[in-house]
């Protein structure tokens, strides 16, 4: 038998005479490996786009809202039990430090906004990047280590189509509203602790409420929730697709899928941040920035 | 070696020097093997020598790194995914593990394929499906959920699904790995049964000697990427080749008998 065996990266690098070479090596294979894994996701989004864009077809609708049923209503309890507890801590942390300089009265408005614009959106995000995201990519990644991603492919029904635009779809749709779900609670929890414990009274609660939030803060959330829905479909998704071998694969796939979305996420969350505030001072250059 | 007693002329499935590598590993190595109609072509071989990797060249689930595949004088290997369809639906596949979608019961995993192509109604569908489980003798179990099936259940209602399109060629994959004697020829006899009724030209993958010659017209080895035997059961048995009488009687060598010796 003649060694056809070309030697791997991580043997080349096994190599403790020439530590420099080591590293340029490992360097170089740490760099094509991320070029890689970027190039393989944009095929693997485009193929998403392709078949969003073509139309899902009716069975795949169908499974779309069996998606949005699973993922999203199914998520309620969850995602208002999450953004209720902050609401109120959000209250009782910020309510002695604004009672001392005799603005208890404003607790309203920093609640509200800081809400909806950032603890609502983020938190339901993260709630849903473990619960549904976790899910999505452990089913998918059975899937493809038992075979049955491949069988889908031998009976001519595209993998993506069938089981990833559903899910993308249900993901997107769905975190706003759990969003909206996650924003209200959260504002009857910090309402309840500030008025129901701290004695702040009901009428400038929620008068201070309304003028620190608008709209426009309610819609930065919200088409942050949308982003984050993306990430979220996106990730498990992929990671479930890219799976590796047995058991072990999945977890780790599991593992991979909730660590990289939760990082997306928050940089998702700052560059929205930062270019919605550059947004509102371009559109209302008069107007002070919400609190 | 001679080869077996061809009562077709032109091969249905044809490799022509196909090369596969994974990494530094070499699967396939100039791999040529001709699969004739009505036939079952048994491709033995040691684990993990590529036999189910060739299987999955001829879907299109894998695509060689060089080298041609034929499908009925189409040359298939260079189809891009659509265009793959139309062959998809002209071959069955057995995976392994029987690969059921396991969210759905054994009535619509059968169904699926059929859903999937369109153009018939339910009740048809329903008729195909009650049929194509009556075959594999899975009758009365079209509620279960995969997870509540045995073994060779499973692999029985995949086989239905596999035939649910009426495939020209099936391709098994280890068909009897794991079951017992008696299942294993129960999945053996139906194997024989698509092909004498259905005229269905079988590829099988296998390790299981028994069921090997037991279903074979043709029989080849792999070994290192290459096919180092091919003939009926017969001409296997009688081939001078140590390899393959190794393989066929079970018998390890003395290198792979020397770790022993560290216990």
């Amino acid at each position: 038998m003649h060694d056809k065996r070309i030697p791997m990266p991580d043997e080349i690098t096994l190599r403790p005479e020439r530590p420099l070479l080591a590293a340029v090596t490992n360097l170089g294979a740490w760099t094509t490996e991320s070029i890689q894994a970027v190039g393989d996701f944009g095929v693997f989004m485009f193929s998403v786009l392709h078949w969003i864009i073509r139309g899902p077809g009716r069975r795949s609708a169908r499974d779309t809202f069996a998606q949005m049923y699973e993922m999203g209503t199914r998520s309620i309890p969850v995602v208002m039990i999450t953004g209720g507890f902050i609401g109120a801590v959000l209250a009782i942390e910020t309510y002695p430090q604004f009672h001392q300089i005799g603005i208890a009265n404003r607790l309203g408005g920093v609640i509200v906004v800081s809400v909806v614009k950032q603890l609502g959106p983020i938190l339901t995000a993260v709630m849903l990047a473990g619960r549904v995201g976790g899910a999505m990519t452990a089913e998918l990644g059975t899937m493809k280590v038992t075979e049955q991603i491949d069988a889908l492919r031998t009976m001519a029904a595209d993998p993506v189509r069938t089981l990833v635009v559903p899910r993308i779809l249900a993901c997107v749709l769905m975190t706003p509203v759990l969003t909206t779900y996650s924003d209200a609670v959260g504002i009857l929890g910090g309402w309840a602790v500030a008025v129901g414990v701290e004695g702040v009274r009901n009428y400038p609660f929620w008068h201070y409420a309304q003028v620190g939030t608008d709209l426009y803060a309610i819609n930065v959330g919200l088409i942050k929730s949308i982003a984050f829905g993306i990430v979220i479909g996106a990730i498990a998704c992929y990671k479930g697709f890219r799976c590796g071998a047995g058991a072990q694969g999945v977890g780790r796939a599991c593992t991979e899928s909730f660590v990289t979305s939760f990082c997306i996420i928050l940089v998702v969350n700052f560059i929205l941040a930062v270019a919605f505030n550059n947004i509102f001072v371009i559109l209302w250059p008069n107007r002070p920035g919400l609190l | 070696m001679a080869s077996p007693d061809e009562k077709s002329n032109s091969p249905i499935i044809r490799f022509e020097d196909v090369h596969k590598r994974f990494g530094p590993l070499v699967v396939l190595d100039g791999l040529t093997l001709d699969v004739f109609a009505d036939q079952t072509t048994v491709v033995i071989g040691p684990s993990g020598v590529g036999k189910s990797v060739l299987l999955k060249h001829i879907v299109g689930l894998l695509r060689p790194d060089a080298g041609r595949i034929y499908f009925h004088d189409q040359r298939i290997d260079t189809l891009g995914e659509r265009a793959f369809e139309p062959i998809r639906k002209r071959i069955g596949f057995l995976f392994q593990l029987g690969a059921l979608f396991d969210s759905m019961n054994v009535y619509d995993n059968v169904a699926f394929p059929l859903r999937r192509q369109g153009g018939k109604s339910e009740s048809q569908i329903r008729d195909i499906v009650h049929e194509k489980l009556a075959v594999v003798g899975m009758e009365g179990g079209e509620n279960k959920m995969p997870a509540d099936l045995s073994g060779g259940q499973r692999k029985r209602v995949a086989l239905a699904r596999a035939i649910a399109m009426n495939p020209e060629v099936i391709l098994y994959d280890e068909p009897t790995t794991g079951l017992d004697p008696i299942r294993a020829d129960v999945i053996n006899e139906l194997i024989l049964k698509l092909k004498e009724e259905l005229n269905v030209t079988g590829v099988v993958v296998t390790h299981d000697m028994a069921s090997a010659f037991k279903v074979a017209d043709q029989i080849v080895m792999l070994f290192n990427g290459q096919i180092v035997a091919r003939g009926s059961a017969d001409q296997l048995r009688s081939c001078p080749d140590e390899r393959v009488q190794r393989f066929i009687q079970g018998r390890a060598d003395s290198e792979e008998l020397k770790a022993l010796n560290r216990i």
